[in-house]
């Protein structure tokens, strides 16, 4: 029943989707091992050493692996499938991107965005945007798993003690190489990390109005979310959009100023803990999920909340 | 080249669901069906790529249903040239589905394979590097922009925290994110035209495919609804709750 659990790290961190991962492994089972893999990640390797649960890291480095290309990530977790029963990752676009090729690659299907691990061979997942909730069995002997950090605990970072193995990278695929990367740069708390997160919508108008929003996320040490209409209009970078397509987030405190609440949107924030909506309109779906509801004008309701907090 | 595009019927992306009484799957008759939106955003790609004289033919492909015809005939409607519908009746996994475009793809020849990213059905997200990966042929996942030069194709992907830009050796597979294109709609005339265009049917048999079950599906629930909430009257209402109810400030 071994697994191996593939790491998200940035390079210099590990991500905290990466914890929540490991909870959902542990639930399966408790030989658990965790690759590392990128260009100069020993750094990474010797944190996820520290994390309660795990077994041992693997710490894969070269240069094949620095800019998270599936065609040679994919080749360095199937040379290694045949050691674990399952290989889990936590849900983000490395991921996403990887993922679904191992599983092709050992003929056996795979398991999206877990949220649930019910027994060793049969899980919970969303469907339909998150208005449904199916359960499913593998039947594969290898099962190939993403997990959705937001419906998982983070396990501890301290407590563990497991020895960190390097192992070898594989060559570089020639038919995929690595061009160029354009990252937005943010202050902020990283939004699938982040406690609190202020939302904007349509309604906040232009990406000047957006400063308000952001002021706001910056009074109360919150990451900026966006709805799809919102990053279409080019308020804001796409890597902000929380939804179905977006980024999937469940802070304790989701506020959404000017979002009318469309299933789409939904599908990305309806497990937050709290739910605050803010919309001029009060037939606005968004109050249907909200647990707290302001009707009025963004305007003046986020310079005031700003000023008052 | 030839470029194939992947077009897949599922419920229109406005309708809610509703779980059947008897928690088996969703109920999804009488539902309005439309082209998976991600699809309209392939096929509207490989329609201007032969627009711009890089693409000979686009060819539309559908795993499904009969019913998947309407779909087929609404790509050919926009653009495309001709199209292959694997029927299949009950549940197809992402996996069949990579099979039989890896089939498709060897036997049409074809340079670019366009999918979306995900359907909103299924949720999935994994056909198209499924299919990268039985083929052995380069991906580009999350398109935001595809510019093919030569025997090549640069793909700007939408990853988390920005955009990275990856050069693939043709053939490749692309799927489609949702800034990649604004799909077009069809016009009449074109419709009635798309009613001449061929649509040959096949099947995971005719193709060669064995299709063994990987996943399972046990039961299908509504999701925790949930309660209720209270709407307040000011701001300051508004922070004196967040604060002592909810302490979440």
């Amino acid at each position: 029943m071994a697994t191996l659990l593939i790491a998200e790290h940035n390079g210099k961190e590990l991500a905290p989707a990466t914890l929540s991962a490991l909870t959902a492994a542990q639930q399966i089972g408790s030989d658990i091992t965790v690759l590392v893999a990128g260009a100069d990640v020993k750094v990474v390797a010797d944190a996820v050493a520290q994390c309660a649960g795990v077994s041992k890291v693997l710490l894969a480095e070269g240069d094949s692996l620095a800019h998270d290309l599936a065609e040679n990530l994919s080749e360095l977790v199937v040379s290694m499938a045949s050691d674990y029963s399952y290989i889990m990752a936590p849900a983000n676009s490395v991921s996403k991107d990887t993922m679904p090729r191992v599983a092709a690659l050992l003929d056996v299907g795979q398991l999206s965005d877990i949220t649930a691990v019910l027994s060793g061979d049969q899980f919970q997942r969303p469907i339909y945007a998150g208005n449904a909730i199916a359960t499913v069995t593998s039947k594969d002997a290898t099962k190939v798993i993403t997990v959705r950090a937001a419906a998982f605990d983070k396990v501890a970072t301290t407590g563990g003690s497991a020895t960190v193995e390097s192992i070898s990278a594989p060559e570089a695929n020639s038919n995929s190489s690595w061009v160029s990367d354009e990252l937005s740069k943010s202050e902020r708390p990283e939004l699938t990390a982040a406690e609190r997160i202020v939302s904007g919508g349509r309604g906040v108008g232009s990406a000047e109005n957006f400063a308000l929003v952001e002021a706001l996320a910056d009074k109360l040490g919150a990451a900026v979310g966006a709805s799809r209409a919102a990053v279409d209009s080019g308020f804001v970078a796409n890597d902000l959009q929380v939804g179905q397509t977006g980024k999937i987030v469940a802070p304790s405190l989701y506020m959404a100023f000017g979002i009318s609440g469309a299933i789409q949107h939904l599908a990305g924030m309806k497990d937050s803990k709290v739910i605050v909506a803010i919309n001029k309109d009060e037939d606005a779906p968004i109050f249907q999920v909200a647990d707290y509801g302001l009707v009025g004008d963004l305007f003046e309701i986020l310079p005031e909340m700003t000023e008052k907090l | 080249m030839k470029i194939l595009v992947g077009v897949k019927r599922v419920i229109d992306y406005n309708v809610k669901v509703r779980v059947k009484s008897d928690n088996t799957d969703v109920d999804l008759s009488n539902t309005k069906m439309a082209i998976n939106p991600f699809c309209e955003i392939a096929v509207e790609e490989a329609i201007r790529l032969k627009e711009a004289g890089i693409a000979t033919e686009v060819i539309a492909v559908s795993v499904g249903s009969s019913a998947s015809q309407e779909q087929l005939r609404t790509a050919m409607a926009l653009g495309a040239d001709r199209a292959i519908l694997v029927e299949a009746e009950g549940t197809v996994e992402p996996l069949h589905v990579a099979k039989a475009f890896a089939k498709i793809m060897d036997q049409e020849d074809a340079g670019l394979v366009i999918l979306g990213k995900q359907s909103i059905d299924s949720d999935n997200n994994q056909v198209g590097q499924m299919l990268a990966a039985l083929t052995k042929r380069p991906q580009g996942t999350f398109a935001s922009n595809v510019t093919v030069d030569g025997d090549s194709v640069s793909v700007t992907r939408e990853i988390d925290g920005g955009l990275r830009t990856v050069k693939l050796a043709l053939p490749a597979i692309v799927t489609t994110d949702l800034r990649l294109n604004e799909p077009r709609f069809a016009k009449l005339p074109d419709i009635m035209k798309a009613k001449r265009k061929p649509l040959d049917n096949t099947s995971f048999a005719d193709l060669g495919i064995e299709v063994k079950q990987h996943i399972q599906l046990d039961k299908v629930e509504a999701p925790a609804t949930r309660q209720g909430g209270v709407k307040v009257g000011s701001v300051d209402e508004l922070i004196q709750k967040l604060k002592d109810e909810a302490k979440v400030i």
